[in-house]
């Protein structure tokens, strides 16, 4: 099961990657928001994906699933969240004052 | 007793927090900002005094214990960096209310300011790797807002970039403690100290190790990853370029001094004698051209951010208690120097109305106290005694000769050579020559914009005649930290 994972989460890095190095203001933001999706199926991934009770005690249980990965994930869901909301409104005020969403135009002049 | 070691985090998270609901009330916003910094500085003098003097203090937040729980750890490495944070953030705060409109103000700036500083000292306090990066996110996300506060076209164009960058990091980040994670099975950095220890830092801890050196690297604008810095750094106004040229990069380095001594220190010749030490000498050499190169305040300014970045790396790279003493000297002397600078800057601006040096010049004859602070301050920034400079600079440079470093040595030298000739660069084009300045803007009085530099010019001064003791404070942090098993011995209580 891991190993379909580490493809999966190699997949979505790729795809990251890709839309990253995109001159699009929009694809870029999509590029990260894919690159903390595979990040956050990679942290799961790596305290490898059990199957077993709550951990929780006196359940008589013999299995017990980590639950600090999940804690983990929670927060980094949370980060990533508020990250792109503020991506979106950087991404919206730019086009709003340079009329363009092309990063080719959004390099600078060299004498500034 | 303990409880007191989560209040640098939670007091300017309160205070941001009250900021927002006077978001619309811009004098109210200044009295309340102004006096909780005033209260942060003398809550963090104290802490550093009791750190210094009971040692380190350790709290296990609900109670858990430790390695199960989330510690907060307060050593003295910590608390000197949160006593340097409350003095350049005070500074940067009382020169932003002579500098910020109005206008700027009613959009949450000082909440930012705020919750930057709870990021900010949430990262040195922290002693649980996860935290480090929620707290990393923290200061991140109010930077995101600090940077592009105010909207400028060349803001909004160069905060994205920076942005985007810090967000892919970030994600490294998360690799890295996923790997972390799945090695150790633990993210107390106490205990992940003591599980590397048992393992023996080999393959795969390396690659750990070196994933986390670029993600502190990037934060930290080191080479070959400080590319975004020049230009990001250029758009915000003076408070907030100084705030961050003083502060934000630091904190990168204080994670990878951090990390380096505490977790990944037993395969010295490779991670700091080799990797370490030649990204210093590179970041050295190539932020103080690029600087040269520059003929803009700001962005020389800025150049000089990277290039001394990169001798408190080499006091590491070298790793000897006298390197890394001089590495934290120089942390100490670099934040008050670089922040006094960028605000000296920020004034200049206020009277010329812009930061090309091609087009300034005379200052020295219309405002002299601006030229002087700034003389005093830019040679100390090159390292000319009896200033701060020399002295941090010097024992970073007599270790790397004692450890037979010669090159990295020689680059140091060579470095503070070319920091001295782009420092009077700015002095000669922006103060000397011909009054370029109208003579209505020969009137401007700036006295009130110099009040809440001049301490820190007078810190560097003191830092300077003062630095017997100071240096020997910095050699027992360094002693402190470079024993990790002080560190491990109070977090888990063996």
């Amino acid at each position: 099961m891991e190993i379909v994972m580490s493809i999966v989460i190699g997949i979505v890095f790729a795809v990251s990657v890709y839309l990253l190095l995109s001159r699009n203001l929009i694809r870029i933001i999509l590029g990260t928001l894919t690159i903390s999706h595979g990040v956050h199926l990679l942290l799961i991934t790596m305290s490898e994906l059990q199957r077993g009770a709550p951990p929780l005690l006196n359940l008589g249980e013999e299995n017990y699933t980590d639950p600090l990965p999940q804690a983990l994930v929670l927060t980094a869901i949370v980060i990533a969240f508020g990250v792109t909301s503020m991506l979106l409104v950087m991404a919206y005020r730019t086009y709003q004052e340079h009329k363009t969403e092309d990063l080719e135009q959004l390099r600078g002049s060299e004498d500034e | 007793m303990n409880n007191l070691i989560i209040l640098p985090i939670i007091f300017p998270f309160i205070i941001g927090a009250i900021l927002i609901i006077f978001s619309k009330k811009h004098k109210l916003q200044r009295v309340i900002s102004g006096v909780a910094s005033i209260l942060m500085l003398i809550l963090t003098i104290y802490l550093a005094i009791i750190v210094f003097q009971d040692g380190i203090i350790v709290l296990e937040a609900s109670n858990w214990p430790a390695p199960f729980g989330i510690v907060l750890v307060a050593d003295m490495f910590a608390t000197l960096m949160l006593l340097l944070t409350a003095i350049i953030s005070t500074a940067c705060l009382f020169f932003a209310f002579k500098t910020i409109t109005p206008k700027r103000e009613k959009f949450y700036f000082y909440a930012f300011y705020y919750f930057l500083l709870v990021g900010v000292n949430g990262a040195f306090l922290t002693g649980d790797i996860f935290n480090l990066f929620v707290f990393f996110e923290v200061l991140l996300l109010s930077s995101y807002g600090l940077i592009v506060h105010g909207g400028t076209k060349y803001q909004l164009r160069e905060s994205f970039k920076y942005v985007i960058i810090n967000v892919f990091t970030s994600a490294l980040f998360v690799v890295a403690i996923s790997w972390l994670y799945s090695v150790t099975g633990t993210l107390n950095m106490a205990h992940i100290s003591e599980r590397v220890a048992e393992m023996e830092q080999t393959g795969v801890i390396n690659i750990i190790a070196m994933m986390l050196f670029i993600v502190f690297a990037t934060k930290g604008a080191l080479f070959p990853l400080y590319f975004w810095l020049p230009k990001s750094y250029f758009g915000p106004p003076a408070a907030i370029a100084a705030l961050f040229g003083g502060l934000l990069t630091k904190v990168g380095i204080y994670a990878i001094i951090r990390v380096f001594t505490l977790i990944f220190y037993h395969d010295v010749e490779y991670s700091h004698k080799m990797i370490i030490s030649i990204a210093a000498g590179f970041t050295m050499l190539l932020g103080v051209l690029g600087a040269v190169s520059q003929f803009d305040f700001k962005r020389i300014l800025s150049y000089h951010i990277i290039s001394q970045v990169g001798y408190m790396v080499m006091g590491l790279g070298i790793f000897t208690p006298l390197a890394v003493a001089g590495a934290i000297f120089y942390i100490a002397h670099h934040m008050v120097v670089k922040t006094a600078l960028f605000l000296f800057e920020g004034a200049a601006k206020r009277v010329t109305g812009l930061s090309d040096l091609r087009q300034m010049g005379g200052l020295l004859k219309t405002h002299p106290w601006l030229a002087w602070l700034f003389f005093i301050t830019a040679i100390s920034l090159a390292g000319i005694p009896p200033f701060s400079g020399f002295f941090s600079k010097f024992p970073i440079i007599l270790a790397g000769f004692q450890e037979e470093q010669y090159i990295l040595a020689g680059v140091a030298l060579l470095v503070g050579l070319l920091t001295l000739f782009s420092m009077m660069k700015i002095f000669g084009f922006a103060f000397w020559g011909k009054q370029k300045h109208t003579e209505e803007q020969a009137n401007i009085n700036i006295r009130k914009l110099l009040v809440p530099v001049a301490p820190l010019v007078l810190l560097t001064i003191v830092l300077g005649f003062a630095a017997e003791p100071v240096f020997q404070y910095s050699l027992q942090v360094a002693e402190q930290i470079m024993d990790p098993q002080i560190y491990i011995d109070s977090v888990l209580k063996e």
